[in-house]
């Protein structure tokens, strides 16, 4: 029963990293970046929840709405005013620049919300199901975590394959000089993907500190990391690539802490990504890229 | 009036002066080409029309109004279309795909009348419809980018370089095709470097050398002029 127990664990953090590397993928596809910052909207997410539901009093659902809303802004803007200047620059500068919104967020909220670490409580307030007499426990909030990625999935490859908007992304993570000529606003498009990934960091915060309840400033940065890994181990620009790499990775960890250690997990993860890039550069699921000569 | 009018433009890469005081025109209902060696500025000063690059100085005005300053994918619904070099089909995206993205600015029921059109013109892109554009053989993407231009039903629309690395008989059959689009009604701008096949289909053709026009005329004048003969015709 414990492996059952560690494989539904692995799979719901999976499903989290999944979400989370949903965002660096959809925006390292269409913009050629990797947002760093993108960790520490998770941890904006988590705190507009908290507010709503602790010291607004609101129910969860309005919560979780809240902070979608919420995250969703802050990436347009963030994009509007940190990234799209630097749209003809080195990506070495956006890469930096990145890096500098990602502290600029987690010392604005250790500014605003302080250090000590917040006791979140769960979006659910259902007791553990018990199956087999007891032997085997679920959490709902982990079956509600593999439902919302599942969930989200199926919309965006619905949202991609099915409508303009989605088709006319693609469009343009390929080629934008070419989007362009067709009367695709490139901008549009680009600020359209970072609401939608600053969208998902929302719900993959809420999730995530529902699962593991401490919420401070630094809260956003080691499962960004993580996911991050899970995008470029499914191949960093494909969809389902991240959606692999980041259930991957979380069954990976469960299992690492579960039966090696706790302290070797973190390492173990890392190591994977390793050796992915050492078998296949490109990812699982990514695509070799051929240089133009 | 002119539909379309350049007249003194200039632009730079960097320090490079690539387009150096060009003056052309296009009448509605004509085929006009721009021939000349690589690097003479063909393809940059299309571009510049199109608005993916910027002009430093002169003015570009499309049915009397100025085109300067105007980002590229507003042009499309001025009435203007390019068909880049090298094709520039989406890759990723189907056959199909490719050609609703060419009617991005047109409301479904005009893209599927057009797709019709298109699929009418071009059999094969119809039998592939839902085959990735990147499987497709260099022709067909051709033949892809043509249709995915013809589907926002432009007033004007500019081919750059449609028959590079095309095999003899699909050149033909891509110049029969421009031919088409104009008789259907649209104005073309034409860029080539098969200077013989671009004039035998033009109404008027400009030749340029080193970002400069040097010369113009009717395609039958240039076709047999004896300094264009020499330097694009192979004597």
């Amino acid at each position: 029963m414990g492996f059952i127990t560690n494989m539904i664990n692995g799979i719901s953090l999976g499903s989290v990293y999944a979400i989370i590397a949903l965002g660096y993928t959809m925006v390292y596809g269409i913009a050629k970046m990797l947002n760093f910052a993108h960790g520490d909207v998770i941890m904006v997410g988590g705190y507009i929840c908290f507010i709503a539901m602790n010291n607004l009093g609101l129910p969860p659902v309005v919560a979780v709405l809240l902070s979608i809303v919420g995250c969703t802004c802050l990436g347009i803007v963030v994009e509007r005013l940190a990234y799209k200047p630097l749209r003809e620059a080195p990506s070495l500068a956006v890469l930096i620049t990145a890096i500098g919104v990602s502290y600029f967020l987690q010392n604005t909220a250790l500014l605003v919300w302080g250090a000590d670490p917040k006791a979140f409580r769960s979006i659910l307030d259902l007791p553990s199901i018990k199956l087999f007499n007891g032997q085997l426990t679920v959490s709902p909030i982990s079956l509600v975590t593999v439902a919302a990625c599942v969930a989200i999935m199926v919309g965006l490859t619905l949202f991609t394959t099915r409508t303009k908007m989605g088709k006319a992304m693609r469009a343009c993570s390929e080629d934008k000089g070419a989007a362009q000529l067709m009367g695709i606003n490139v901008n549009t498009t680009i600020s359209m993907v970072f609401a939608i990934g600053s969208g998902l960091a929302a719900i993959a915060g809420v999730l995530l500190c529902s699962t593991y309840p401490t919420l401070m400033p630094t809260t956003g940065s080691l499962p960004g990391i993580k996911a991050f890994t899970a995008a470029v181990i499914g191949g960093i620009g494909s969809i389902p690539g991240a959606a692999l790499g980041g259930v991957l990775l979380g069954i990976i960890e469960i299992f690492a802490k579960a039966y090696i250690g706790t302290q070797l997990a973190d390492a173990i993860v890392f190591a994977v990504l390793i050796v992915v890039l050492l078998i296949r550069p490109a990812g699982l699921l990514g695509k070799e890229i051929h240089e133009k000569v | 009036m002119a539909m379309l009018k350049v007249t003194d433009l200039n632009v730079y890469y960097g320090s490079i002066h690539a387009v150096k005081g060009v003056s052309f025109e296009v009448q509605e209902g004509e085929i006009v080409t721009l021939i000349g060696a690589n690097g003479a500025g063909k393809s940059t000063t299309l571009n510049t029309v199109a608005g993916l690059l910027k002009a430093r100085s002169g003015s570009v005005e499309f049915e009397g109004e100025s085109l300067v300053g105007i980002p590229a994918h507003k042009m499309v619904s001025k009435g203007i279309a390019l068909c880049p070099e090298g094709r520039r089909v989406f890759q990723d995206l189907t056959v199909r795909e490719n050609l609703e993205m060419g009617a991005f600015i047109r409301t479904d029921a005009e893209a599927t009348e057009m797709r019709t059109v298109v699929y009418d013109r071009f059999p094969r892109l119809k039998e592939r419809r839902n085959q990735r554009a990147g499987t497709l053989s260099g022709g067909e993407q051709q033949m892809l980018a043509m249709g995915r231009a013809l589907m926002s039903k432009p007033k004007l629309m500019m081919l750059d370089e449609p028959s590079m690395g095309l095999a003899p008989i699909l050149v033909q059959e891509i110049f029969d095709i421009i031919k088409v689009f104009n008789e259907m009604g649209t104005t073309v701008l034409l860029v080539e470097q098969n200077a013989s096949m671009a004039l035998s289909v033009a109404d008027r053709g400009y030749v340029l050398e080193t970002g400069r026009v040097v010369k113009t005329g009717t395609g039958s004048e240039l076709l047999v002029d004896d300094d264009v003969r020499k330097a694009y015709l192979g004597g």
